[in-house]
């Protein structure tokens, strides 16, 4: 009985050191003298990695999500004569729920597993240490361009994937199966606000930026430096991401939209 | 891979984000003036207007013709005026033509149906910037369930 409490008291612990020094580490990695100078070619080093490469997943993820959801929306609201709501849905489905949400999961399969590997694998070669010897911090040096590149790409790619999307579901409803052009956008356009819907959209997916790729920097800073350990980080990643992803993404939904 | 075709292909994503945030804004969530091809101006005046919107289609007997462009309140009798554009392949309807503004379906969007008229010697052809003046509003439930109960308490 005493050591399922041990138990129990020690995994708290755990976790709230754990959470402790994830948010350390993002204090001391981000805050600081700004040097742009020196910061910039990692920082666009950094954009191409996580995001330029995650473009061709996302973009076609979206284009086959959007031609799907027309697809299937289509053969319910058929039924009730009312095909030119599939604008609004396609559309709405995709600014405040699938644009930021799908995003945020391929995007922690994609590159936040890749960053863990990379950063568990620098601590296993002792190259942070070796940074550290030379006087460089890594924090600001490995961890900082990274967050960044991530905090940026994120939102990016989820507007990226809406509107791709939007125009998958165009294509599938008005292209073939004959929902009429005109009414397809106008009552789109009737139904999507601006501030409600694609900005509302937009914070979802930078809160997503930050959770998925600061998991991902702690889980690759952190990782045991074997292979196994490796593995293991990556792993906890996307599983700790894509969870983190969908409850964040139920909170903020109830908050924007309930 | 060098320094400079990285930052080629970082301002090709920023580039490509960009072009989706524009789309975004224009087509998806804006109005934007799509009617495409050369076209003509008409004008209706109706008493109720429904939930016409910018962009509902113009119909004639099912076909599409043309684009609801505007709608504003006329300042004179305060009266609803809607601004069509018609494609010119469509051209030399009869002004005895008349528009009602129709649902296509139970729970259907709203579109306005033009009705061409009989043609005379003395009819002219609709042209750019004609009224159409025989014009039928809506149907909004709310009266049409009152007229119903007020014919009924009148048996």
């Amino acid at each position: 009985m005493l050591r399922f409490f041990q138990q129990v008291g020690r995994d708290t612990l755990t976790t709230i050191r754990g959470i402790g020094e994830a948010s350390i580490m993002l204090v001391q990695a981000l805050i600081g003298k700004p040097q742009p100078i020196k910061m910039f070619p990692l920082l666009i080093r950094q954009l191409y990695v996580v995001g330029v490469q995650s473009m061709l997943i996302i973009l076609i993820s979206g284009l086959f999500i959007g031609m799907v959801l027309a697809l299937q929306g289509y053969t319910i609201l058929v039924d009730f004569g009312a095909e030119q709501a599939l604008g609004p849905m396609v559309a709405l489905s995709l600014l405040r729920e699938l644009g930021p949400v799908v995003t945020a999961l391929l995007f922690a399969g994609r590159a936040g597993s890749a960053l863990t590997a990379e950063i568990g694998l620098m601590r296993a070669t002792e190259q942070l240490s070796s940074l550290e010897m030379m006087a460089v911090d890594p924090l600001r040096r490995v961890v900082a361009p990274r967050f960044w590149a991530g905090f940026i790409s994120m939102p990016l790619l989820a507007f990226m994937f809406s509107a791709v999307g939007i125009y998958g579901g165009y294509f599938v409803g008005v292209q073939w199966l004959g929902v009429d052009d005109g009414a397809f956008w106008s009552v789109m356009q009737a139904s999507v606000d601006w501030q409600h819907d694609v900005m509302n959209g937009f914070i979802k997916s930078l809160v997503f930026a930050v959770v998925v790729t600061w998991i991902a920097l702690y889980k690759g800073y952190t990782a045991m430096p074997t292979s196994p350990g490796i593995s293991a980080a990556t792993t906890q990643t996307v599983v700790y991401s894509s969870l983190a992803v969908l409850g964040l993404d139920f909170v903020l939904t109830a908050l924007m939209f309930g | 891979m060098e320094a400079r075709k990285i930052e080629m292909l970082v301002g090709v994503f920023v580039t490509a984000a960009i072009a989706a945030i524009v789309f975004l804004a224009m087509q998806v969530a804006n109005n934007s003036d799509a009617t495409r091809g050369e076209t003509y101006t008409l004008y209706a005046k109706f008493d109720n207007i429904g939930g016409l919107k910018v962009r509902s289609p113009v119909k004639v007997g099912g076909v599409v013709v043309g684009r609801v462009t505007r709608i504003t309140l006329d300042r004179e009798y305060f009266e609803p005026l809607v601004e069509m554009r018609i494609s010119t392949d469509f051209r030399g309807f009869p002004d005895t033509s008349s528009v009602s503004i129709l649902t296509s379906g139970l729970l259907g969007e709203q579109y306005v149906g033009l009705e061409p008229g009989f043609i005379d010697e003395d009819v002219f052809t609709l042209e750019d910037g004609d009224y159409i003046y025989t014009t039928n509003s809506a149907i909004v439930l709310e009266n049409l369930i009152g007229q119903f109960l007020f014919s009924q308490g009148n048996e």
